[in-house]
């Protein structure tokens, strides 16, 4: 076990989701609290289960706080702090879903998702952006044409899908 | 024999020419996700869920099956070419496979662990048709208490015993039930959760949370983290037959492979990283050349490839007898049942035999599509492996869209498939398994309601879980498994 200064750095993220959990538990608990219920089920009320989650939650986000500052969060491949975030493709993959959620509404499907699409590669490093909107495209017809007409599920209308 | 005479009526139905081309289809695109690295069975069947709406239910599971044999397939052959695990389950298999591979024998450790899939899956889908009506029979009487006592023995060891924190594993089982709860409670009509908002009414969709989680959420860590186009695709060197050598040390590994398996994953605590982990271990014990383990000992990849896919047919026995799904694969099959209004558990094997042994029955046929996909045709998968990671995850997302939009049309949902897809993220970054949240959302609201029937026949009385001797033992062994670990390493210091 790797023993280190409780409240350094490496430790401050473990803590944070640990508190995290705490908050989280917390508000499961109020909202349990809101929860009419009705004398007839009083002996089996629907507030039992809210009840134990949020309980068993606080404690292990408690736990989770303990493990955290005793900086016994077991380390993994997953979490190393060796290689900080890249923000700038974090930058561009919130982007492409930020653009697709406020887009596909009033253009639809095809549209929306080829910006997603253009977006997420750029945040994988391609800097060919022609060839990318090629295949958007490409993928996003096969993609609308597969699931509306092959399988028949409604993807909703929008600017290209009107044409289809 | 009225076992035999129910399979031979499930061949009747598994061998028509649709079925057919449902199961090929299945086999294919299993083997395609479980090749992709960040694609997974689990994944795939959400996105798919929809057609079962338009689809025949036989027709679906045959398909579901299909994806599900075949990633298991496919994961293999990324883990010995590309030594990275598509899934917990491979982490053996790329120890050694790729070492084989990295000395020029990479068709020689794709060819036994697709013929030990293949021997391991057949075996184990006999163990599942013959062992499925006996479980059936000892279920039937169980009444409500103990099934409530049995889904809480599989939510530890599911979330508890087999991940790499119990404490992890469990907060992620909470949020799970959690979003299991949300919407109007079924028995009094209340909402719950629901922060006032209709969308809400009718629960979160399984299809969002698992898109998110699995699709999303691994997008995002993948960007934060770098953690892609560092890998080299070995390419495929040697011959696909084996050499007498390789025969002789594979089968026996493949058979003991089978036999640690299959039983762990029949079991209701499922998993296939213990059985995986376990068959390395014994095939390194018994090998008579243990100096090649490490440097690509052929039977570390013939053992552990065997107990994957065995363990993988286990896992269906609780999920078709009791309906109790022990990974996220089962646990979305389990939502597909609900969505055709079936109810997996004792009775279905008598309600819906077709179903079932037409399901069964594909699977045998899906093994034998399967090597016949893996082995020949294995360029082909190789070069799935090789298209670039921008292309790769853009398409995820753009599925990952199309998916969850078909559900509502409403950008409400892609607004929580993001914010899911954050959490995931979070989950992957601070090492929280995505399963037992699946799970948790599958069968909390089912752990509910026989939680519930057993205190409304108990007159709110709550030692009836106690009192009852069967529901008693699976109590005291899910405190057994949750306490157990912690206390032995207490012991040992």
């Amino acid at each position: 076990m790797n023993l280190r200064i409780p409240g350094s750095s490496k430790n401050r993220g473990p803590a944070l989701v640990g508190t995290g959990v705490v908050v989280f538990a917390l508000v499961v608990l109020w909202q349990t609290t809101q929860i009419p219920v009705s004398p007839l089920y009083s002996k089996v009320s629907p507030t039992i289960f809210p009840y134990m989650v949020a309980g068993g939650l606080l404690l292990l986000g408690l736990a989770l706080i303990a493990q955290a500052w005793r900086g016994e969060w077991g380390e993994t491949d997953a979490y190393s702090d060796d290689q900080p975030t890249d923000r700038r493709s974090l930058g561009w993959l919130a982007l492409g879903l930020i653009l697709n959620v406020a887009l596909i509404d009033a253009l639809g499907f095809v549209i929306a998702s080829t910006l997603l699409f253009v977006c997420t590669a750029r945040a994988f490093g391609s800097l060919n952006w022609k060839r990318d909107l090629g295949i958007a495209v490409a993928l996003a017809l096969i993609a609308y044409l597969g699931f509306a007409k092959l399988l028949g599920i409604s993807i909703g209308a929008g600017v290209l899908e009107g044409i289809l | 024999m009225e076992t035999f005479d129910a399979l031979m009526q499930g061949f009747a139905v598994a061998i028509t020419p649709v079925n057919l081309l449902w199961a090929l289809a299945g086999c294919t695109l299993g083997t395609a996700v479980g090749v992709l690295p960040g694609l997974g069975p689990a994944l795939t069947i959400a996105l798919l869920l929809p057609i079962t709406f338009k689809v025949e239910a036989t027709a679906a599971f045959i398909l579901f099956a299909g994806i599900y044999y075949g990633a298991m397939y496919g994961g293999s052959t990324t883990s010995i070419l590309l030594n990275t695990p598509g899934e917990s389950a491979t982490i053996v298999t790329a120890l050694e496979g790729n070492r084989m591979a990295r000395k020029g024998r990479a068709a020689a450790a794709l060819a036994t662990a697709a013929i030990g899939s293949f021997v391991a899956g057949t075996i184990a889908t006999i163990g599942l048709t013959f062992l499925a009506p006996v479980v059936v029979e000892f279920a039937l009487k169980f009444g409500p208490a103990e099934y409530f006592s049995l889904m809480v023995l599989a939510f530890v060891t599911v979330s508890a015993v087999l991940g790499s924190s119990a404490l992890r594993g469990l907060a992620c089982l909470f949020f799970g039930i959690w979003l299991g709860l949300i919407g109007i409670d079924l028995q009094t009509g209340q909402p719950r959760f629901t922060f006032g908002l209709v969308e809400l009414l009718d629960g979160i969709n399984v299809i969002v949370v698992a898109v998110g989680l699995f699709a999303v959420g691994e997008t995002l860590y993948l960007a934060a983290r770098h953690r892609y186009g560092n890998d080299e695709v070995i390419p495929m060197t040697g011959s696909l037959w084996m050499t007498v050598e390789d025969w002789a040390r594979s089968w026996k590994a493949w058979l003991r492979g089978t036999f640690i398996g299959f039983p762990i994953g029949a079991m209701p605590a499922g998993g296939a990283e213990v059985p995986t982990f376990l068959s390395y271990y014994v095939e390194k014990k018994l090998s008579k050349k243990p100096e090649e383990f490490g440097h690509g000992a052929i039977e570390g990849v013939a053992g552990p490839e065997a107990a994957n896919n065995a363990s993988a047919a286990g896992v269906l026995v609780p999920m078709l007898t009791l309906g109790l799904p022990t990974s996220a694969t089962a646990a979305i099959m389990l939502s597909a049942f609900q969505s055709y209004g079936i109810n997996p558990g004792p009775l279905l094997l008598q309600n819906q035999p077709q179903l079932v042994w037409g399901l069964i029955a594909s699977l045998y046929i899906g093994n034998v599509m399967l090597i016949v996909l893996n082995l020949p045709l294995v360029g082909l998968w190789v070069k799935i492996l090789q298209i670039p990671a921008p292309l790769l995850y853009g398409g995820i997302l753009v599925f990952a869209t199309i998916g969850t939009y078909g559900i509502s049309q409403s950008w409400i949902d892609l607004l929580l498939l993001y914010a899911i897809g954050g959490v995931g993220y979070l989950m992957r970054r601070y090492d929280f398994p995505a399963a037992p949240v699946i799970i948790g959302m599958i069968l909390g609201p089912l752990a509910e309601q026989e939680f519930r029937r057993a205190m409304t026949i108990n007159q709110g009385d709550p030692s009836v879980f106690l009192t009852k001797p069967l529901s008693a033992v699976l109590l005291a062994l899910a405190l057994a498994a949750l306490l157990g670990p912690h206390l032995y390493r207490r012991l040992k210091r």
